[in-house]
């Protein structure tokens, strides 16, 4: 079973996120913002993550920063899920290396193809 | 709604689009019609119905026909259909177009044409290997509405989402307010044509490739022939035909037979590969 990470300071959008994870037969974590989610990665690192943009202490684009320097921190597929839809931040994101990205609002088709996309499903 | 007046409008449907409406799809007829009655200032169904019957105003029983044949569509929709176009279909059209090369591909039924720019994609993404060639992609519908739709190749946030890669979002749209354009460059490489395809076929030209999927399943035996092969006519022996994963040629027609292993690839009864291996 594939492990995947959400991030999000929303407990609502994590728990819609985990339902469909989960339906797709991943086992899901929860990280509440990016400081969090380094603490899940340095203890063992998913095979996903989902990864909200805005969020207190650490946003997700400083996390998958920091993520892609970490050893091992390449391995796992980064999908963006946030309401920042401009171009300019997703060309950000996929600089930064992220994998996908999702524009909110989402549902389970757009998750699972995305995931699919990458490889992951 | 009244019996009779399914019955009306199905058989105005059959008639004018081939589709076949069964009687457990009576609830997609009200909620697809609702709207036309609006645009019309009728109050309801059974004033629509009554209309047909007396007026037969054209642009009335256009609107309902166009109502009834939308369907959905995505990006790269199924994906694999595309993986074997880039691997299994395409390579022998480079080679024996050599001379020509030129392509022409025919996305039957194209809706609002993402089968057709998810190819033009495709093609683009091949870089080199397909410089210098040209590619005639025609996307066709019976409604006006989805011709109008797919020539401005402007999306929702969700269309763009559904089975299209973001680097492809990236590279091939620009943002319009809060949708997305596929780019001039895409664009320039597809036309689109309003066109029955219970019609006459011939003017379309031949091709080499036919996407026609997720049709058929909507037309009743007699007319999934008919259409079948009159799509035969418009391929040389080593044509190809895509069809939907539902679909068959199995007791429809012999014109097409299934391609070996490929699921929802068709070629024709002349193709050099069904030949017996001497």
């Amino acid at each position: 079973m594939k492990s995947c990470l959400v991030v999000d300071d929303s407990r609502v959008v994590r728990k819609v996120a985990r339902k469909i994870l989960e339906e797709l037969s991943f086992a899901c974590t929860e990280a509440e913002d990016g400081r969090q989610a380094m603490e899940v990665c340095q203890a063992a690192m998913p095979d996903a993550i989902l990864l909200d943009w805005n969020m207190p202490v650490m946003t997700g684009i400083e996390f998958l920063r920091r993520l892609r320097k970490m050893a091992g921190g390449d391995r796992p597929k980064v999908v963006f899920c946030t309401t920042e839809n401009d171009l300019a931040h997703i060309q950000e994101a996929l600089s930064a290396g992220a994998n996908e990205y999702i524009m909110k609002p989402f549902d389970s088709d757009i998750i699972q193809t995305k995931f699919a996309q990458v490889g992951l499903i | 709604m009244k019996v009779e007046d399914f019955d009306m409008f199905s058989a105005l449907l059959k008639q004018r689009s081939g589709l076949v409406l069964t009687p457990d799809k009576a609830y997609l007829l009200e909620s697809r019609l609702m709207p036309v009655a609006r645009k019309w200032n009728m109050k309801g169904l059974d004033e629509l119905a009554g209309s047909v019957r007396t007026r037969r105003d054209e642009a009335l029983l256009r609107d309902i026909t166009e109502a009834m044949t939308t369907n959905e569509s995505s990006f790269f929709r199924d994906q694999r259909p595309f993986d074997l176009f880039r691997d299994v279909v395409l390579p022998p059209l480079l080679q024996t177009r050599a001379s020509r090369r030129t392509i022409r591909i025919w996305s039957a039924a194209c809706s609002s044409g993402q089968e057709a720019y998810s190819l033009c994609m495709l093609l683009q993404e091949l870089g080199p290997k397909t410089a210098g060639w040209r590619f005639e992609i025609l996307g066709t519908d019976i409604s006006s509405e989805m011709v109008e739709r797919a020539r401005a190749g402007i999306y929702t946030q969700f269309e763009v989402q559904r089975g299209l890669p973001i680097q492809h979002l990236v590279k091939y749209f620009k943002q319009v307010g809060d949708k997305w354009q596929i780019n001039e460059q895409i664009r320039s490489m597809v036309q689109f044509r309003e066109f029955n395809l219970l019609g006459d076929l011939s003017p379309l030209g031949q091709f080499d490739v036919v996407f026609c999927r997720n049709v058929l399943i909507y037309f009743d035996q007699p007319t999934k022939t008919r259409v079948l092969e009159n799509i035969a006519r418009l391929l040389p022996p080593d044509g190809v035909l895509y069809l939907g994963g539902a679909e068959t040629v199995l007791g429809i027609t012999e014109r097409f037979k299934p391609m070996d292993n490929q699921r929802g690839l068709y070629v024709t009864a002349a193709s050099p590969k069904l030949a017996p291996a001497v």
